[in-house]
């Protein structure tokens, strides 16, 4: 192979340079801490998230005036401990959006392979039903839907599931048109292996790293699709917490200056989607810097 | 005279991101090119002549410095000068074309506006001239039509043609020196042979000065006058073309002369080396060829041979082949 | 002796293109009314340069294209036809080795499995007989047993070539196409495949279907030599024969403009101009006639046929 040292070397060299190497030590922390708080968080959190004292309303963090040690972050119109839903809130979110992207992620997998290896009417079909999805704006797809079967957290995963799969298909699939035009694809079908053990032995394997860098990136967009389903009320159905839910409730507290009914619950849904985004950054030209897609 | 190009000592190393890992790419190369001749670098991957012909152009990657040496072009150094200046010179007096015509020429410009774009960056040639030269250059590279090409986009035009697009942005301004890079592994057999003449024939009516970086020996043997064996970053062997084809001295360049296949001699098994280059990160200590040396010996394993000097300007790298070190003069 | 596989009348036709309204764009005549045989045991290489049709036979040989016209038949049965069982008898006899050593293997599977694969579809074996198979697959290709645990990065691009080889003699094939199996391999490297191959062929008895644009390596290792220019054979014929005596204008122009071994043996002869017309839109006539230096009036209006002359076949007008 002439492929030239010089070029190869100069690629690792930008790579360096951009300190992609790199890991991302602080989104990946702070992924992972929002996970444990989400798995723990009937041990952490001090107070029953739907639960709250009337008389104790608006009260605000403990370092500013009138706050209290009881309430770190304060509390709500309903005099629900604001740090206890944030905890609670975790856990949806987390379930919520892990669940969605994985519902997706499958769905839109296995569609795209089939769509990209298959070819004909196959790959028409699913296409065309993939157009039709793309044309639709996710957002109002996804509240036509919860309007359609109601609002649970169930349906919400499934919803989203159902939204979001379009964008992975799309992706895989333009990757399993190149990849079958590849020589091991070519000679597994000289050994004579069915199309089914090709799709299964050598395409998929070789999109889940696209499917993996996929998946980082959707979370944050399905978290944001969860939060504002939440926010217009046909997402998780109060009084489970839920950090849209709370933006939505909370902003009716904005003119009379109950700031962190809104920006704390924003600024938790900031910091998730913002690391899965760097996450699935770093991801994507770590394992395969010639993700085109993306 | 002066040789147009001299080379002495030349070393350039690839670091790595943290500074740990330092790899020769290029180790202590030295030879010298007189105006009109053509010289041939053969090498394969890993080798360092690609490396060695972007350190003369000054165009590596920041990953590369050079660590030594001296590259004298016209009586000037060139390793020392500013690159405002090496601006000046690259394009103009010493030129390069690379390899891959379809990643040289840009898809989104003209063939004639490319070739333009190298006049006006160094001889201000103002548009309407330049588009006219540009033209008269295609016709100097034997494309057929170049009124009609020089408007054309790459895409439009087929490999062999891309390339000799590529060949005239090289001699656009008529420079010293052409470098060339594998310009024919991407071409067909016959047409191959058309680029090949007509750089000989364009070398032979403007007296120019060629290096062909290549790991066919073919090509060497066709057009070459010296010959430059690099291996894992050293220069094993160097001499005129004929005293390297009929008495190679390094037990490489023997191997590689051996490994050719031949016409009419379909039943002699072909002299194979074993074993692969080396990773130039990781080069074994001594002679950089003693693993896969038929006729290694002790020393070659502890002790990188010098440049030894077996007949007129004919010199190698081996202990066994060359083991005078009394006298070791730089070819 | 009965060849092993046969080409009769083969043509692939691809079309390209519809335009607006639906009409066909136009056909590229990519392989056209080809014939050749292969013995059991010998090697027929094909030459020839871009646009040529070489690898779309090779793909038609494999089956990874179904001829337009015309048949290849193995065994005296016609390759297109087979399914079920007959189809998997052939793809046990022939199989594959391509020119890029890097895209040849699958990077997530282990050396192992990708010399097993071929077992594994085919054959009913337990682990313990298909890992001795691997062993000695490894062996016969040259590489060390401790390979089948390592993945295809880890090795070289002769080392991964070698592997694609054992790969392909997994099923103990009667005939292997071999698609510029070497031109992606560094110098130093090529000689020791190209002798591996050749040795396997002798132990072996493989049949081998040769194509590689580098003249001086299929004129080593080929026994006939078939040339080909925009999707038809110009010459073929015994290897020697025609690599040192071509008869054909293309053949004798490609054969001239192949580069020395040595510098005394520098042509500095008439180049063969113009280009490789495109199989879009053949010439009329003898689709070499544009380019031809003893171009006659006949050759831009009849193609010439496949004749025997001087010990070969040649379709040119001058025999």
């Amino acid at each position: 192979m002439n492929g030239s040292r010089a070029a190869s070397l100069t690629v690792a060299w930008r790579f360096s340079a951009l300190r992609v190497e790199g890991f991302p030590w602080i989104p990946t922390a702070i992924l992972g801490t929002i996970a444990l708080v989400a798995i723990f968080a009937n041990v952490l959190a001090p107070y029953n998230p739907e639960v709250g004292v009337l008389g104790d309303r608006f009260r605000p963090p403990a370092w500013q005036a009138g706050g209290s040690e009881a309430h770190l972050l304060g509390t709500d119109h309903v005099g629900r401990d604001v740090l206890s839903r944030l905890i609670f809130g975790a856990r949806v979110s987390m379930v919520v959006g892990f669940t969605a992207v994985i519902v997706a992620g499958i769905l839109g997998t296995v569609l795209g392979i089939l769509s990209g290896y298959l070819g004909g009417w196959v790959d028409q079909v699913i296409m065309r039903v993939t157009d039709t999805w793309l044309a639709l704006p996710a957002l109002t797809f996804a509240i036509f839907l919860a309007a359609v079967v109601g609002p649970s957290e169930m349906n919400i995963v499934i919803i989203l599931g159902a939204v979001y799969w379009t964008r992975y298909a799309r992706v895989i699939r333009g990757e399993v048109l190149s990849l079958r035009e590849r020589d091991f694809v070519r000679l597994a079908i000289v050994a004579g292996c069915s199309k089914k053990t090709i799709m299964r032995r050598h395409i998929l394997p070789n999109v889940l790293n696209s499917a993996i860098v996929l998946g980082t990136l959707m979370l944050g967009v399905v978290i944001v699709t969860e939060a504002a389903l939440s926010f217009l009320g046909v997402g998780v159905p109060p009084p489970k917490p839920a950090w849209g839910l709370m933006l939505a409730d909370g902003k009716k507290g904005l003119m009379a200056g109950y700031w962190w009914l809104t920006v704390l619950p924003g600024l938790c849904i900031m910091l998730m989607v913002l690391s899965a985004n760097l996450l699935g950054d770093w991801l994507r030209v770590k394992l395969d810097p010639q993700l085109r897609q993306l | 005279m002066s040789p147009l190009l001299e080379v002495s000592g030349l070393c350039t190393q690839y670091v790595s991101a943290r500074g740990t890992r330092v790899t020769r790419a290029v180790d202590d190369v030295s030879f010298t090119l007189e105006a009109g001749r053509t010289l041939g670098i053969v090498g394969e991957s890993g080798s360092g002549k690609t490396t060695l012909a972007l350190t003369l152009m000054r165009l590596l990657p920041p990953a590369a410095r050079i660590a030594g040496g001296s590259v004298r072009f016209g009586g000037e150094e060139l390793l020392t000068k500013p690159e405002r200046e090496m601006r000046a010179i690259r394009g103009k007096r010493l030129a390069m074309i690379l390899q891959d015509p379809m990643a040289s020429l840009n898809p989104l410009f003209t063939v004639g506006d490319q070739i333009a774009e190298t006049l006006r960056a160094h001889e201000s040639t103002p548009r309407r001239a330049a588009w006219k030269r540009a033209g008269e250059l295609l016709a100097a590279v034997n494309i057929a039509a170049p009124l009609r090409r020089v408007g054309e986009y790459p895409h439009q035009l087929s490999g062999g043609m891309r390339q000799r697009v590529v060949g005239a942005i090289g001699i656009s301004c008529g420079p010293q020196l052409l470098i060339a890079d594998e310009p024919t592994t991407s071409l067909d057999v016959t047409i191959q042979a058309q680029y090949l003449k007509l750089l000989g024939d364009i070398q032979r009516e403007r007296g120019l000065a060629m290096i062909f970086i290549t790991h066919n020996l073919g090509i060497v043997a066709r057009m070459c006058d010296q010959v430059a064996v690099m291996y894992a970053g050293r220069l094993v062997e160097a001499g005129p073309v004929r005293s390297i084809f009929n008495e190679p001295a390094h037990p490489y360049t023997r191997a590689l002369i051996e490994s050719i296949p031949k016409f009419g001699d379909a039943t002699e098994r072909l002299t194979a080396i074993e074993g692969q280059p080396p990773d130039p990160a990781a080069l074994p200590p001594g002679c950089a060829f003693h693993p896969r040396c038929p006729y290694v010996i002790d020393r070659c394993r502890a002790e990188a041979p010098p440049e030894s000097q077996l007949a007129r300007q004919h010199h190698a790298r081996c202990w066994v082949a060359a083991p005078a070190t009394v006298g070791a003069a730089r070819g | 002796m009965t060849p092993l596989l046969e080409a009769r009348g083969l043509t692939k036709h691809f079309t390209v293109g519809r335009s607006f309204l639906g009409q066909s764009g136009g056909v590229v005549r990519a392989v056209d009314d080809v014939a050749f045989s292969i013995e059991p045991g010998r090697t027929l290489g094909v030459v020839g340069e871009s646009g040529c049709g070489k690898t779309t036979t090779a793909k038609l040989v494999l089956r990874l294209e179904k001829p337009t016209a015309g048949q290849i038949l193995f065994a005296n049965q016609d390759v297109a036809t087979l399914e079920g069982e007959g189809l998997r008898a052939y793809r046990k006899s022939v199989q594959a080795v391509f020119q890029d050593p890097f895209a040849s293997l699958n990077p997530r599977m282990r050396v192992d499995s990708i010399i097993a694969e071929p077992l594994i579809t085919h054959e009913r074996l337990d682990a313990p007989a298909v890992a001795a198979r691997v062993a000695k697959l490894l062996d016969v290709v040259g590489l060390p047993a401790r390979s089948r645990e390592l993945f295809p990065h880890e090795f070289s691009g002769g080392q991964r070539q070698r592997i694609a080889i054992a790969r392909a003699l997994a099923l103990s094939p009667r005939l292997v196409v071999l698609d510029e199996p070497v031109s992606a391999l560094d110098v130093s490297i090529r000689a020791q495949i190209l002798n591996l191959l050749r040795d396997l062929q002798r132990e072996l008895g493989l049949a081998y279907l040769f194509i590689a644009h580098d003249l001086a390596a299929v004129a080593h290792m080929s026994h006939v030599i078939a040339v080909m220019y925009l999707g038809r054979i110009v010459e073929i014929g015994e290897a020697l024969r025609v690599a040192t005596a071509p008869q054909h204008p293309y053949t004798q122009a490609l054969f001239a403009a192949a580069l020395p071994a040595h510098p005394d043996e520098r042509r500095d002869e008439a180049v063969l101009m113009g280009e490789v017309p495109s199989p879009l839109n053949p010439p009329p006539g003898c689709r070499f006639h544009p380019r031809c230096p003893k171009v006659m009036p006949v050759c831009s209006q009849e193609e010439p046929k496949l004749k025997l002359a001087e010990g070969r076949q040649v379709a040119c007008h001058l025999f």
